[in-house]
């Protein structure tokens, strides 16, 4: 399943590049370059070569980890992402934290409290959230955060001229706490609750509305009845069986999930100047910068592969019933 | 008949289709429901950044326009945009959903690929490539969301189509010897229709807050236009004083979003009465 995919994110991003543009050597130069680096390119590449040999080439050039140079920061596309990688990947462990955290224990209680006050409100809110656009409200959050009650930084990720934490796992957060700076970890810790609850809130409605759709099915399950009937305590019978039943639906979500935070940091990243892959992306994308676009488009799609991979085998660990079928 | 008797009697379904309707009310009537209709192009530098009055519900933008004109004007141009998008996405993902879920062999396999490498890739992503590629418009940008939507109506068509086509029906229509494309597009079809309302409904929805996204970035609606996803994108250089400029374009996305996806989830109700249970 992964393979096929991956060959198709390689054609797909070639085809960008090599095939679509008119003068796919020029394009990739940038607008600023001589008419000899567009040749350098055009050798490099294999332009002047028939189209199934300039594959070849663009699939070897990239099985080296050489995705080309960006023409905005004149550095290698690989450096570049590997350097912005962690602060995407931070964000985002953050944001499905607080997703999992709150959705989760909210889709439980609005599945138990089923047609109350408390479900209609929770259901009201999950709708909403999955309605309201993630740049409007990350702005929403600096204006009245940060602009109106001054609680918490605008934007970056640490104070400008703060020291950066010593490099362990590329986390401010887990670096800092770890080398124990704790002011260096109070400032990251300040400066990423905005974005990460912006990313966060789409998630968070998709985990609640899957979790208490979850719960709703298991509780009329049969087995519910017999631990009910044989008096189990009521908090066992919620944390311990219907909710491992219940949250297999949402974990299964997770992958569209990542989908849509890597969508929702694009716009995220971009308005609280969070220097991750988002931010680059959306650079990369607005300065015709096509190495960097095609970089960071097959770097996602092989990640998204790599996490529906990673969903199956959780899938099967909270669901042990798959593993015996086969 | 009974599908919307039964819409009706759902609040939040009704509730949906209020919404919709009086956004489509709006994008018809704009022209006239607008105080000042002309703000679409106009400037009055003398009027700038005002708060909401009663002259100006909303205030007015940095261009001393009306942003309550202007919300309202902006409401044609997202449901254009949602309707353009989701139609075309629809007339090309659901005959390859149902040609990939009712074939066996390579070419069935060929679509469910290409269709997997489209979903990989998230759909804000690969249609700002796209759009960037075919230089920045709003044609490019309708182009390039229909372009990353199919692969939605594709995958929701194949795996009902999948289910179908082993029910004995099938096999009695293949009996008696009709063609297959005739088994595909006029029995198994219609019975796919629930489940491609439910995804053009939710679509759209999504389709305006992913082309309000292209409209902040510059990819979408260019000035003057009154697109809210623009407005907002202008806003950002005037606050926190201007918080009106921000603030109401973003609660129409909100509302019209919300719109299309309360509506979606009340026809999925009802039309599945097996998830309805466990709503």
């Amino acid at each position: 399943m992964v393979l096929p995919t991956l060959f198709g994110l390689l054609v797909l991003t070639f085809l960008f590049t090599h095939v679509f543009p008119s003068d796919p050597s020029a394009a990739l130069a940038g607008d600023n370059a001589t008419p000899a680096q567009i040749q350098e390119i055009r050798r490099q590449y294999g332009f002047d070569r028939p189209v199934y040999t300039q594959f070849l080439i663009y699939v070897r050039q990239i099985a080296r980890g050489n995705l080309g140079t960006s023409i905005y920061t004149q550095r290698p596309v690989s450096e570049d992402i590997a350097h912005r990688l962690p602060a995407t990947l931070e964000l985002t462990f953050v944001a499905l934290l607080i997703a999992a955290g709150i959705g989760i224990p909210l889709g439980v209680i609005s599945g138990f409290a089923y047609n109350t006050w408390a479900d209609y409100l929770l259901r009201v809110l999950s709708v909403g959230g999955l309605a309201i656009a993630s740049f409007w409200l990350a702005i929403m959050f600096q204006l009245l955060f940060s602009m109106q009650l001054g609680w918490l930084p605008l934007r970056g990720r640490l104070d400008i001229g703060s020291a950066l934490p010593p490099s362990l796992t590329g986390f401010y957060l887990l670096d800092s706490l770890f080398s124990g700076h704790f002011g260096i970890f109070w400032d990251a810790l300040k400066h990423i609750v905005l974005p990460a609850i912006t990313l966060a809130i789409a998630a968070l409605a998709t985990i609640l509305r899957f979790t208490r759709s979850g719960v709703l099915e298991t509780l009329q399950k049969d087995f519910v009845t017999y631990e009910i009937a044989a008096g189990y305590r009521r908090r066992a019978i919620v944390w311990k069986y219907v909710l491992r039943n219940s949250i297999i639906s949402a974990v299964t979500q997770v992958g569209l999930l990542f989908s849509s935070m890597i969508a929702g940091a694009v716009a995220v990243e971009a308005i609280f100047d969070w220097p991750g892959i988002g931010s680059y992306a959306v650079g990369a994308i607005l300065g015709s910068d096509y190495n960097a676009m095609m970089a960071v488009t097959l770097i996602v799609g092989v990640t998204y592969a790599f996490v529906n991979i990673a969903v199956d085998v959780l899938h099967a660990l909270i669901d042990p019933r798959l593993l015996e079928h086969r | 008949m009974l599908v919307i008797r039964k819409l009706l009697q759902d609040y939040s379904a009704l509730l949906g289709l209020v919404i919709i309707a009086f956004a489509v009310g709006v994008a018809i009537l704009a022209p006239y429901l607008a105080p000042h209709p002309l703000d679409a192009f106009q400037s009055h530098l003398a009027v700038r950044l005002r708060p909401p009055s009663a002259e100006f519900p909303f205030g007015t933008d940095n261009l001393g326009r009306d942003v309550f004109s202007r919300v309202i004007l902006g409401t044609r141009g997202s449901l254009e945009v949602a309707v353009l998008v989701v139609i075309p996405a629809m007339l090309l993902g659901v005959p390859l959903g149902l040609i990939g879920g009712y074939y066996e062999g390579w070419m069935a396999g060929f679509i469910m690929r290409i269709t997997d490498v489209f979903l990989a890739v998230p759909q804000l992503v690969l249609a700002l490539v796209l759009a960037q590629l075919m230089s920045p418009s709003l044609e490019s940008a309708m182009i390039a969301l229909a372009l990353t939507y199919w692969p939605f109506f594709t995958r929701t068509v194949f795996s009902e189509t999948r289910r179908l086509k082993t029910l004995l029906f099938v096999d009695a229509l293949r009996c008696i010897g009709v063609s297959s494309w005739r088994i595909m597009f006029l029995h198994i079809l219609p019975n796919t229709a629930s489940p491609i309302i439910v995804r053009a409904t939710v679509g759209m929805g999504f389709t305006i807050l992913t082309a309000a996204v292209l409209g902040f970035l510059g990819m979408g609606a260019t000035p003057p236009a009154p697109d809210w996803g623009l407005a907002i994108s202008e806003s950002r250089h005037y606050l926190p004083q201007a918080w009106w400029f921000a603030t109401f374009p973003g609660l129409a996305i909100l509302a019209v979003v919300l719109g299309f996806n309360l509506l979606g989830d009340g026809v999925r109700d009802v039309i599945d009465p097996r998830l309805r249970r466990s709503r």
